[in-house]
């Protein structure tokens, strides 16, 4: 009787790391991911406007349709990014996902303070061989550092009523992302 | 012979209880570092590098993109004040005051996150476009059929959530429940 007990609570505690292994693990099993969803109409280190959300038809689940989104997947394999979106009127926001979708950072119009958000993005190798005097000058250079080589960076728009929707697509047209070799 | 059987069962048990217990955890949502107010729950974790695996886990299979901590934060309601299901065929009122923002939104989705179609397109409301009471609150009206002031169309469906995004907030992972974050009640009215 005993024996059959033992058993069953090595089983139990086998299913408990069966548990945690699934949980860890099915991040990295998910096929419809937002990074995989993106990835079909984003190319790589381009901004790309992603399609309004609405009843029908939505490019990832949950989109604020107050609004106006624009995406850059990046790979950082062969350099760093640099990132340029101009604020709008109403309210701009950036923020950088790994391509797992955690949101490991984010900055809105009013903590960039100017008139366009520009930030360099690079692996933490990358962020090391920046040059001594680089860094000096990093002073007022804003860099993120990337926890993955690829992501998505999601800029967005705010279109405070519906009839504003334009303006904020329009500010959105003016956002760039590219490699930026180091010197 | 016995050891065979031994192992089978404790095998058996061990994919049942860690495969069920997995698929009932995403199911029921995750309740590590939820904050909740009245009906809303926000997770201020999910929109930093340190969301909790669970999160991670869900998020990777609903397929969204999580709010940025820099961005704001998202609160989510499934039910009313007293805990019954959002109903489409219900009137629910969202009144109050709501905690500090720039600015805010709120939208509803149906449980599968899309947002709920309507003759009008209208998903949800901003803090600039909302018509507010006297004493500057907020006082909107979700209903299958049209209302006076602030009206949202349910579309008459069985279940839905609402999502109220404060954008450039201070409400954060130290944040607490109280004063600091005094979101609206949810009530339902009445149902067709």
């Amino acid at each position: 009787m005993t024996r059959w007990l033992l058993w069953l609570v090595s089983g139990l505690l086998l299913g408990g790391i069966v548990h945690f292994a699934t949980i860890l693990y099915l991040p990295n099993t998910a096929t419809q991911n937002a990074y995989a969803r993106i990835s079909a109409i984003a190319p790589v280190n381009s901004v790309v406007a992603l399609p309004a959300p609405s009843a029908e038809k939505s490019i990832v689940p949950l989109m604020d349709p107050a609004f106006a989104s624009a995406v850059c997947r990046y790979d950082l394999t062969d350099a760093p990014l640099k990132l340029t979106a101009p604020v709008s009127p109403a309210y701009t926001s950036v923020t950088f996902y790994t391509d797992k979708n955690v949101a490991y950072y984010a900055i809105n119009d009013r903590a960039a303070g100017r008139r366009s958000i520009e930030l360099d993005l690079m692996t933490a190798a990358q962020k090391a061989e920046l040059p001594e005097d680089e860094e000096i000058a990093a002073a007022d250079r804003l860099i993120v550092e990337s926890p993955t080589q690829t992501g998505l960076i999601v800029i967005r728009t705010f279109a405070p009523e519906p009839g504003m929707m334009p303006a904020a697509i329009a500010a959105l047209s003016g956002a760039r992302c590219g490699p930026q070799p180091l010197q | 012979m016995r050891l065979l059987i031994g192992l089978l069962l404790a095998f058996a048990v061990a994919a049942s209880v860690g495969l069920g217990s997995t698929l009932y955890a995403l199911q029921g949502g995750t309740a590590f570092g939820a904050f909740n107010v009245g009906a809303w729950t926000a997770w201020p974790r999910t929109g930093t590098p340190d969301i909790d695996p669970y999160a991670r886990a869900l998020i990777a299979r609903s397929g969204e993109l999580p709010m940025g901590a820099g961005d704001g934060v998202a609160f989510v309601a499934t039910t009313d004040d007293d805990g019954v299901a959002l109903d489409g065929r219900c009137d629910v009122t969202v009144s109050g005051t709501t905690p500090q923002a720039r600015f805010w939104t709120l939208t509803l989705y149906d449980t599968e996150g899309r947002l709920i179609g309507n003759s009008l397109k209208r998903h949800g409301f901003s803090s600039q476009e909302v018509v507010r009471t006297s004493d500057g609150a907020i006082d909107i009206s979700i209903a299958p059929r049209a209302r006076a002031g602030n009206w949202l169309p349910s579309g008459g469906i069985e279940r839905y959530m609402m999502v109220m995004r404060f954008y450039d907030s201070p409400i954060g992972v130290a944040s607490r429940t109280g004063r600091e974050t005094p979101m609206p009640s949810v009530k339902l009215r009445s149902c067709s």
